[in-house]
């Protein structure tokens, strides 16, 4: 544990840090491995399975998969990125999503990784699912038809915010995200300012009255596309 | 019974020391004396325990058997698996909804009953089986059904309702004045291990007069595996437990016998309940645990008090409680923890999570459950069935027992047989035995199909039959489940489907999603709407379900589909490839024109336009 360990992602050797993840080591070493749920500064989840990798031949999640000395790490291979593109894709049907109408376009990372997975449309059917929206709070909009259940506003709001301000409630299909009230969110202490808003990947969780304060084309990633924060250029560039 | 005389949610709550890790026991306590637990007291749990009030909401809309809605008096579940169905559930439910005069999901005006469907309740060879409230009522025909009704109508002076239900009592200790319930056994073969004569205290008194490293040898030397289904090596996570740093450590039993068409754990728990806790005590004595919790599931409830009768009675002998068998120092006690109707909480993580009061969510691995398990404290999580051979090994000695089946699966096996045979029921057989020795001796005449395993394990055809029921050749958790000419396989893993979906808990992607998409497309197939190219999309379906979900629910929850497509593949080709007027096989184009017609004629009507018809 307080060693660094090596370890070979796709045939490179990198170096983790003691108590490093597989994710994080990776990244560390400019190799980039697409995720959801996982988000910097939270405990990892495991649960949108987007950063499947193989792990000595099995399939496990980086983000919550400690590294290890002498781990045999695959992520970029044919395998993987068809896996995470059918995550992807279940993502997309599961829930009600529509990127032309949406105010978090350009700055959604669930749409970014579908270009990024070259995803025009998803292949999987549409399940159509008839979704509560929540607009109780003065500041904050709840809208569950955009929401992929990855919990980063369940943890950052325990974690970083110090408040309970949401949970999941129902099992199965029938999952979904709940404010600490029984008035919804306008009956919890929940802030536009809280870390937990900023923390929701899609536009599941949405302040008022700023949507377009930065225009569409000049979002975060309209920029440049995700995970290039992580790569590193190839060679002579 | 007046409102007044119930207990408050704030009563029940101080009772359980207003302990949040005992949230379970509340909404259970809550649950049973207001028939549901709403907002209100969702509030007054939360403020009590001290936790957010989702935190409570999201407990009590996991578990099936919890709900924030009113519900009846008595509430009335019907199991709707593959067998109940098979046996006439489909006639059941019509009968029950036909004389409550409500449909699934409802309550009768005068709030007396509700009716609800469940997954498998472990009565597959005696079904059509229900639950009404804590009451099983077993082999249910729509007369008896229709007299339920009346009878639960007649408002007798509320009494003791399996009195009032249960006029035959089972055999054995189904007519226990502390059971009293109509389930029998049918244990058709006892085997040598686990339903021979043991007397109480045996593996015990042999435990002590060895150490508990001793102990832990002697389970490695015997190679038993764990008889749950997934078969890791007992004495090595006996070994993992006692290794791992802190004094504290915890021993569970999984009594969560969920996976549909498994029973034995019901059988061992109602006949050999001396051997499952004295295996509890040896595994409790040899890991170094004081503490051991029997995880029963919320359809077993009725056997929880003869339970509770039966570790009240090993105290009063000395081997449970304080310096066991006069040894100073060996402490342990058991405490009987209830689940309340979820089939993931099998799943060791999650019914760890589901102990401590909390969704049953299966955790992250690492920290594995030896190392950080129950309240963060190294635990060992062993089915009823493996704590029971443990105790016979401790009892008879390693050598005695690995002498009994084969090299890599080691003992005996109990299998739960179901479905068409004549004799259903629990086999205790030798590991290694072919799945065709055990046609004869259940009455399974003409089997087509069987399914291995449960939902999770796997469809085999004829050309497996002389397979052997082991670890390394058809490894099962003990469900056997046989079917007959003129079955639809196609149809038995669409119920399959249905039951995933309804037991996923929804904690990732894949198993949340995908098992909704694999049986969207397999229906689509049966009503004959599907195509050549399903197939592969299947496939690949299942396999990303299977290699990208967290726990074994998802990792295995494909295999209906992805098992019966290797092994019926005919099955599915007869229905979606097109036969010679171009249509496909499957296909009705009749019936199909017949719907359109009534969805126009219903939608003229709707608009002013059509004339209501008879």
């Amino acid at each position: 544990m307080s060693e660094p360990v090596v370890l070979s992602v796709d045939g490179t050797k990198i170096t983790a840090k003691p108590g490093q993840t597989v994710l994080e080591a990776a990244e560390d070493a400019g190799v980039y491995i697409p995720r959801l749920c996982f988000m910097k500064g939270l405990t990892p989840a495991g649960s949108c399975r987007v950063c499947t990798v193989r792990i000595n031949g099995r399939p496990q999640a980086a983000c919550t998969q400690p590294a290890a000395a002498d781990m045999f790490v695959e992520n970029d291979t044919e395998e993987l990125l068809r896996l995470r593109r059918n995550v992807i894709d279940m993502l997309f049907v599961e829930g009600n999503h529509f990127c032309m109408v949406c105010e978090k376009s350009g700055a959604c990372e669930l749409q970014a990784l579908a270009y990024r997975f070259g995803i025009t449309a998803p292949k999987y059917p549409y399940l159509f699912p008839k979704r509560e929206l929540d607009a109780s709070h003065p500041e904050i909009l709840i809208d569950r038809n955009r929401c992929i259940l990855c919990g980063r506003c369940v943890r950052a709001s325990k974690e970083q915010d110090g408040k309970h301000v949401f949970g999941f409630v129902g099992r199965g299909p029938d999952k979904s995200l709940a404010a600490d009230s029984a008035h919804g969110l306008g009956g919890t202490n929940a802030a536009a300012t809280d870390r937990a808003i900023a923390a929701c990947p899609t536009g599941s969780l949405l302040v008022k009255r700023v949507g377009f304060a930065v225009p569409v084309g000049r979002r975060r990633f309209d920029r440049s596309p995700i995970g290039s924060d992580v790569e590193k250029p190839p060679e002579g560039e | 019974m007046s409102m007044s005389r119930l207990p408050s949610v704030a009563a029940i709550c101080s009772t359980h020391g207003n302990d949040r890790f005992r949230l379970m026991d509340i909404v259970l306590d809550v649950q049973r004396n207001h028939q549901r637990i709403d907002g209100e007291a969702m509030d007054v749990i939360a403020g009590a325990l001290g936790v957010a009030r989702v935190q409570v909401e999201g407990v009590v809309s996991f578990y099936g058997f919890l709900t924030s809605r009113p519900t009846g008096t008595y509430v009335i579940r019907l199991c709707n698996d593959v067998i109940d169905e098979m046996k006439g559930a489909l006639e059941i439910a019509a009968a029950l909804q036909d004389e409550l005069g409500i449909r699934f999901g409802e309550t009768t005006a005068d709030g007396l009953i509700s009716l609800e469907h469940t997954s498998c309740i472990g009565m597959c060879d005696q079904a059509p089986a229900a639950l009404v409230n804590d009451v099983v009522v077993t082999n249910l025909h729509p007369g008896t059904a229709r007299a339920l009704v009346r009878t639960l109508r007649v408002r007798e002076p509320r009494g003791d309702l399996r009195r009032l239900l249960n006029r035959a009592y089972g055999d054995g200790n189904n007519a226990h004045d502390l059971v009293r319930s109509m389930v029998v056994n049918n244990l058709r073969l006892p085997g040598r291990v686990l339903f021979a004569e043991m007397a109480r205290g045996a593996a015990l008194s042999k435990a002590v007069a060895m150490t508990p490293a001793e102990v832990i040898r002697e389970l490695k030397t015997s190679r038993l595996r764990g008889r749950g289904g997934a078969g890791f090596p007992t004495g090595m996570k006996w070994e993992y437990t006692r290794a791992a740093k802190g004094a504290q450590r915890y021993l569970i039993a999984n009594a969560d016998e969920g996976e549909p068409g498994t029973f034995k754990d019901r059988v061992l728990l109602t006949e050999r309940p001396d051997l499952l806790f004295e295996g509890m005590t040896v595994a409790g004595y040899a890991i170094g645990a004081d503490s051991g919790l029997l995880y029963l599931r919320g359809e077993y409830a009725y056997l929880r008090p003869f339970l509770e009768h039966v570790l009240e009675t090993r105290r009063g002998a000395k081997l449970l409680g304080k310096d066991i068998l006069g040894r100073a120092g060996f402490d342990f006690d058991i405490r009987i923890q209830m689940g309340a109707g979820a089939y993931i909480c099998g799943e060791e993580t999650a019914l760890i999570s589901s102990c401590e009061g909390r969704r049953g969510d299966p955790r992250t691995r690492p920290p594995f459950p030896v190392q950080e398990g129950y309240l963060g404290k190294p635990t060992c999580v062993n089915n009823v069935e493996t704590l029971c051979c443990a105790a016979r090994i401790v009892e008879m000695g390693a050598s005695w027992f690995s002498a009994i089946g084969t090299a890599g699966s080691t003992g005996t096996k109990l299998l739960s047989v179901s479905g068409d045979c004549t004799r259903p029921g629990v086999f205790e057989v030798p590991m290694g035995t072919s799945l065709r020795a055990v046609f004869a001796p259940c009455g399974a005449e003409d089997p087509v199909a069987v399914q291995v395993g449960g939902p999770s394990g796997q469809m085999v055809g004829p050309s497996d039959f002389d397979r052997a029921i082991s670890f390394d050749d058809l490894a099962t958790g003990g469900a056997v489940t046989v079917f007959g000419p003129g079955r639809d396989v196609l149809a038995i893993a669409s119920k399959f489907m249905e039951f995933f979906v309804h037991e996923s808990c929804g904690f990732c992607t894949p198993c949340r999603v995908g098992n909704v998409l694999l049986k969207e497309r397999l229906d689509r197939i049966i009503d004959g709407h599907g195509e050549a190219a399903d197939l592969d999309y299947l496939e690949e379906l299942g396999e990303t379900v299977k290699l990208t979900s967290r726990c074994g629910l998802g990792q295995s929850s494909p295999h209906p589909v992805l098992s019966t497509l290797a092994k019926f593949r005919p099955e599915y080709e007869r229905r979606v490839n097109a036969s010679s007027d171009g249509e496909n096989a499957g296909f009705d184009l009749d019936a199909a024109l017949a719907a359109a017609k009534e969805i126009r004629r219903s939608s003229l009507i709707q608009i002013g336009r059509g004339k209501a018809t008879p």
